[in-house]
């Protein structure tokens, strides 16, 4: 008795700031079922039409496409990039390996704004066209550190005892990062995948600056919010949230699958 | 091992070949736009004109005129209070979430309690929006249990963002506080029981001294992102003051002033600086 007690106010806490956290995303996703063109009260509905708005909408379906191949290109650079300077600084004695860590790891403490600007600057600098490849330079040059931290905190002394046998029966160091390295690290790159994707995915102030016609799903739908309160926003969102949504659940199962318990 | 000279001499060339992808795309796209923002932050926008001639004067007008130093005040007084508010929200989530819940329960209830947070941070300005402008859920909420007899706009104001900005960084520090929460041995406590303390005297005295590098990771890492970011306060907070990156913005969208924006950014960077300093001895990032 004396337990239920106790925790009935735990329950009550947990409770009110659940609410709080789901409360924004319930009306956006109850109200992209509205009927009518305002997503307030009171709901009419269900009604499909604004997914349907979605769909047929040229411009946010390009900008669809353009977000998935940015994040998708972004990443995979990052994570290569990443693991190769962990590789290179876990398995090799380097002058200052302090130093080179804080320079790798530096855009980690700067605002994308700060960044973006920067970007934005030397790209104009250097008459350099804003496209979807200067976007992806950006989200590499964020990704990246995150990348190279997550990989070289994983580079323990068991893999390079791996590797260092490998070496010793006759292994050119190709043969190793390959064969040994990358299949040894394969739940650490794939999770440092799947976070450089979700952060490209969402990120939105470098991709807003440097880009022109070309743009990604978030500076899409920043320009639809000009428009004020409107359900099909409500519906892009709704969709947003749901394909994050599948992402994480699939890499949390990937990662628990792969976890030897 | 029997390596030669030339042996450790290739072995070093092929480390740096290593790193050398990711330090030229470090230096190229990161060192090197922030030096040349440094120097612009020393240039002059003349009517439509850059002037190269070194000055102070981007600064002195920051100093000078109340529009800039006062978007750098409400930036700083907003941040801190969403700091402190999602703190002391997230830290009895964490706690009841790590000691209270089951554990084959808690990964489930964290997932639950963070996903909102893989939701596009721009959508999740807007749902906000929906919340709190006239005639939205609040508002008619009120309407409902009779509490105003008008619709009421809670957004456009410094009140939205700061709701805006509480709900994002409330799920990023239930996950660094958790993190650290459950890191603890208990035998700490019990230690601590043994030796008459109460289960106050116990979290004051040891849990909460114990957790502060996780508060402070945390604490920094949302003054950063907080004070950083244009997307909140351009969606919710309406246009009669102004954060910093919104003054950016305007430098930049609104008047090319590319100088200044380079300096207001600079400004950006050292209040960022100091609270790193402020906090350093708590965030120590370490190879595990």
């Amino acid at each position: 008795m004396r337990r239920v007690f106790n925790s009935l106010p735990a329950a009550f806490y947990v409770a009110l700031i659940y609410g709080f956290i789901f409360l924004p995303v319930a009306v956006l996703v109850l109200f992209s079922f509205q009927e009518t063109r305002l997503p307030v009260p009171p709901f009419n509905g269900p009604s499909l039409r604004w997914y349907e708005a979605v769909f047929n909408d040229a411009r946010m379906m390009d900008a669809l496409g353009n977000s998935i191949l940015v994040a998708l290109a972004s990443s995979a650079v990052s994570v290569a990039l990443g693991f190769l300077a962990a590789y290179g600084l876990a398995r090799h004695r380097l002058p200052a390996p302090r130093l080179l860590q804080g320079l790798l790891t530096a855009p980690l403490t700067v605002s994308y704004l700060i960044i973006a600007m920067g970007l934005l600057i030397t790209f104009n600098a250097v008459a350099m066209p804003k496209s979807l490849l200067t976007i992806g330079i950006g989200h590499v040059v964020i990704n990246l550190p995150l990348c190279f931290a997550i990989l070289y905190s994983q580079m323990g002394e068991h893999q390079a005892n791996v590797e260092r046998a490998a070496r010793d029966l006759g292994a050119r160091e190709w043969q190793v990062l390959a064969l040994i390295s990358v299949p040894m690290l394969w739940p650490a790159l794939f999770a440092s995948f799947f976070l450089s994707v979700t952060f490209s995915w969402d990120e939105f102030i470098i991709a807003f600056m440097v880009s022109r016609f070309d743009v990604t799903l978030p500076v899409e739908i920043w320009s639809m919010l000009r428009s004020g309160l409107n359900p099909q926003t409500n519906a892009v969102g709704s969709l947003v949230f749901i394909v994050s949504m599948v992402l994480v659940v699939a890499l949390e199962m990937m990662l628990r699958r792969r976890r030897p318990e | 091992m029997g390596e030669g000279a030339s042996g450790r001499a290739a072995r070093d060339l092929r480390a740096w070949g290593f790193l050398a992808p990711a330090l030229i795309w470090t230096a190229a796209f990161f060192i090197v736009p922030l030096a040349i923002m440094l120097v612009y932050s020393f240039w002059q926008r003349v009517g439509t004109n850059l002037v190269t001639e070194l000055t102070l004067a981007n600064y002195q007008n920051f100093f000078a005129k109340s529009f800039f130093l006062q978007s750098l005040i409400n930036s700083i007084e907003v941040t801190l209070v969403v700091t402190v508010v999602s703190v002391l929200l997230a830290y009895p989530l964490a706690y009841i979430l790590a000691e209270k819940v089951p554990q084959r329960w808690q990964r489930l209830a964290l997932i639950a309690a963070i996903l909102p947070f893989w939701t596009s941070y721009v959508v999740r300005s807007y749902s906000w929006l929906l919340v709190l402008s006239e005639g939205g859920i609040l508002s008619n909420f009120l309407l409902d249990i009779g509490l105003t007899a008008e619709p009421v706009s809670f957004a456009n104001n410094r009140g939205a963002t700061i709701v805006g900005f509480v709900h994002f960084f409330v799920m990023l520090l239930t996950l660094t506080i958790y993190a650290n929460l459950v890191q603890l041995s208990p035998s700490y406590r019990k230690a601590a029981a043994d030796l008459g303390a109460g289960p106050v005297r116990a979290f004051l005295y040891v849990t909460l001294p114990l957790t502060l590098p996780g508060i402070m990771v945390g604490a920094f890492l949302t003054f950063v992102l907080c004070i950083g970011d244009y997307i909140t306060p351009q969606i919710l907070g309406g246009n009669r003051e102004l954060l910093l990156p919104q003054t950016i913005m305007l430098q930049i969208g609104r008047r090319a002033d590319f100088p200044m924006a380079s300096a207001l950014a600079m400004m950006l960077m050292a209040v960022v600086t100091i609270a790193y300093v402020a906090c350093a001895r708590w965030l120590k990032i370490d190879r595990v």
